[in-house]
């Protein structure tokens, strides 16, 4: 397969006086060297400056909650049976009386741990949850750890807060593919 | 010659010293830069602003490193090898002149640290010392990769020399002196420069320059691909350091060494007329310095750019194999020297400085004439599969 045409074909002919002299082909190949250094360098300094990684990037983990602040994980634990590293784990609790406006329905995650050693970021736990409860973020990456006590993420690092809501389409840059299944469920 | 002009004789060498150190550090700086600009990358930026510290960094890192001596290397050989390559790296640098005169009072001190009236003959020799700094060291690690390194380093130099030399002996006859303020001295106006002169014995010596440096295109006693690393294989720390760092020095050396030799050295378009007007404007004696002043930095800008040039070149060209560096050096090369001797003694027979341009045109003319002879090569579109 033809990708460019700036391929050239080799052969293996004598070389002429002018090729043997090895001076044309310096300069020649000093002249492009010297294009490049003149070039915009398409580096991005990275800690400093983050590109955007897409709609579909799989990052940071977040429990949502729903319109009126309440969480919606159930402690049903289909994430952690479908987590291919076994990196979530749950307890779950009943819900008292008094708590209805912190939790969706009668059941709740009292611990959610996920292990960010363990993850993968495949995405499986987003795609096993009926009540559309975890997601990973598009925008935000898990941090470098320093500390082996950093490493399980419970639910004061997972749930989402009120004043920071995700909605993965917020961004007008984001173009979404109608095909992809988790975006569709993300919109309702 | 008394205590000032002692001073400041003193002053002068360890400022030369200082730079020279100075400017091998900032090489590997440059070095790095170039080599990230020339490829689309942006290069070191992490130390300090620009990452000017990252030789500071570097040094630091090459001090901390675990200094190994293998088990069965020659020990004193081994530590004499980067001391002896950085020795005569440093050496060589004592004679170039980097500019004119300072004047004070009644004195005129010529800017440079040894004046001596065979400064070729001086660096020639040194250079050629240099090499042992590589012979010993590869010798003495006791590893055959080394150990073909230094043999390579050591043929290389030696057949490259002969037709530095050569190509030098055209700019001795011309100048009649081995004094490199002489020489100098004979590229006053523009048009005298070396380079208009002797564009052939340029052109072979700029060469042989780069392989007395062991800089790619004819970095084979180092060539990773072939001998892990060449002579330095065995070696870690600041032995390598040194090593690494004579070679940006030996770098320095042949830039200021080609600039003196081609470019006139600290000479500059009209010269004479900024000077005189300078020292009209400026009294005779502070004219006379910052005349020199300039010169210098034209001096150094010249050498930055050869420097420049010998990494543009680095990052271009791909390495030569070994037979094609013999062939170059032995068969092309001295037999042109050669007749770039005679035929520039030709010239001055006839007080003609300019008969060398007489190779440079008929090598075109046969290269024109046997590239439009030889039928164009068919471009053939690849097969698509």
């Amino acid at each position: 397969m033809q990708l460019t045409n700036r391929s050239k074909q080799v052969s293996n002919k004598e070389m002429t006086l002018a090729e043997k002299m090895y001076l044309p082909a310096v300069i020649g190949g000093l002249a492009i060297t010297i294009r490049h250094f003149f070039r915009k360098k398409p580096t991005i300094q990275y800690p400093e400056v983050k590109r955007y990684l897409g709609p579909i990037y799989r990052g940071h983990h977040i429990l949502k909650r729903d319109e009126q602040g309440r969480e919606r994980c159930t402690a049903c634990g289909l994430c952690a049976v479908a987590c291919p590293a076994e990196a979530i784990s749950m307890v779950a609790a009943e819900r008292k009386k008094g708590e209805e406006s912190l939790y969706r329905e009668e059941k709740y995650a009292a611990v959610y741990e996920i292990n960010m050693l363990r993850c993968i970021f495949c995405g499986l736990c987003e795609e096993a949850c009926p009540k559309q409860a975890v997601y990973l973020r598009h925008d935000k990456m898990v941090p470098v750890f320093q500390e082996r006590d950093e490493v399980i993420y419970g639910k004061d690092k997972l749930v989402e807060k009120m004043d920071d809501r995700y909605i993965r389409a917020n961004n007008s840059e984001v173009k979404t593919t109608p095909t992809e299944p988790s975006l569709t469920r993300a919109a309702t | 010659m008394d205590l000032t002009v002692l001073l400041v004789k003193g002053l002068i060498i360890l400022v030369i010293f200082a730079i020279t150190l100075g400017i091998a550090a900032y090489s590997t700086y440059a070095e790095r830069k170039v080599a990230a600009f020339l490829q689309d990358r942006i290069g070191p930026n992490r130390a300090g602003p620009w990452g000017l510290m990252q030789p500071l960094a570097d040094a630091g890192k090459m001090f901390f490193k675990e200094d190994f001596i293998p088990a069965q290397a020659s020990k004193w050989l081994f530590i004499l090898g980067p001391c002896l390559a950085m020795l005569t790296a440093l050496m060589s640098s004592a004679v170039i002149p980097f500019g004119d005169t300072i004047k004070f009072d009644n004195y005129a001190i010529p800017v440079q640290a040894i004046e001596i009236n065979i400064g070729v003959l001086y660096i020639f020799g040194v250079v050629s010392l240099g090499v042992y700094g590589i012979m010993v060291g590869g010798w003495a690690s006791n590893n055959k990769f080394s150990l073909l390194g230094a043999i390579r380093a050591a043929s290389q130099n030696i057949s490259y020399e002969i037709a530095l030399g050569l190509s030098l002996i055209a700019i001795l006859m011309m100048s009649g002196s081995l004094s490199l303020k002489a020489i100098i001295d004979e590229q006053a106006t523009f048009f005298e420069w070396n380079i208009f002169t002797q564009p052939l014995g340029f052109v072979i010596f700029l060469t042989c320059a780069f392989a007395e440096c062991n800089r790619t295109p004819f970095d084979l006693p180092e060539c990773e691909t072939e001998l892990v690393g060449g002579y330095h294989t065995e070696y870690s720390s600041m032995k390598l350091g040194f090593y690494l760092f004579a070679e940006y020095i030996n770098m320095f050396v042949s830039s200021a060494f080609i600039s003196a030799l081609y470019f006139g050295g600290f000479h500059y378009p009209f010269m004479n007329e900024i000077s005189q007007a300078l020292e009209k404007s400026l009294g005779a004696i502070t004219g006379h310095n910052v005349a020199t002043a300039i010169g210098v930095v034209g001096y150094f800008g010249k050498i930055f750019f050869f420097i420049f040039f010998f990494m543009w070149v680095r990052w271009t060209l791909p390495r030569f194999r070994y037979d094609q560096l013999m062939n170059l050096g032995w068969k092309t090369f001295i037999p042109l020297a050669i007749l770039n001797v005679v035929l520039t003694g030709a010239g001055l027979l006839y007080n003609f400085k300019y008969a060398t341009w007489l190779i440079a045109i008929v090598m075109i003319v046969l290269a024109v004439s046997t590239m439009t002879r030889t039928p164009k090569r068919e471009v053939m579109p690849q097969r698509t599969v």
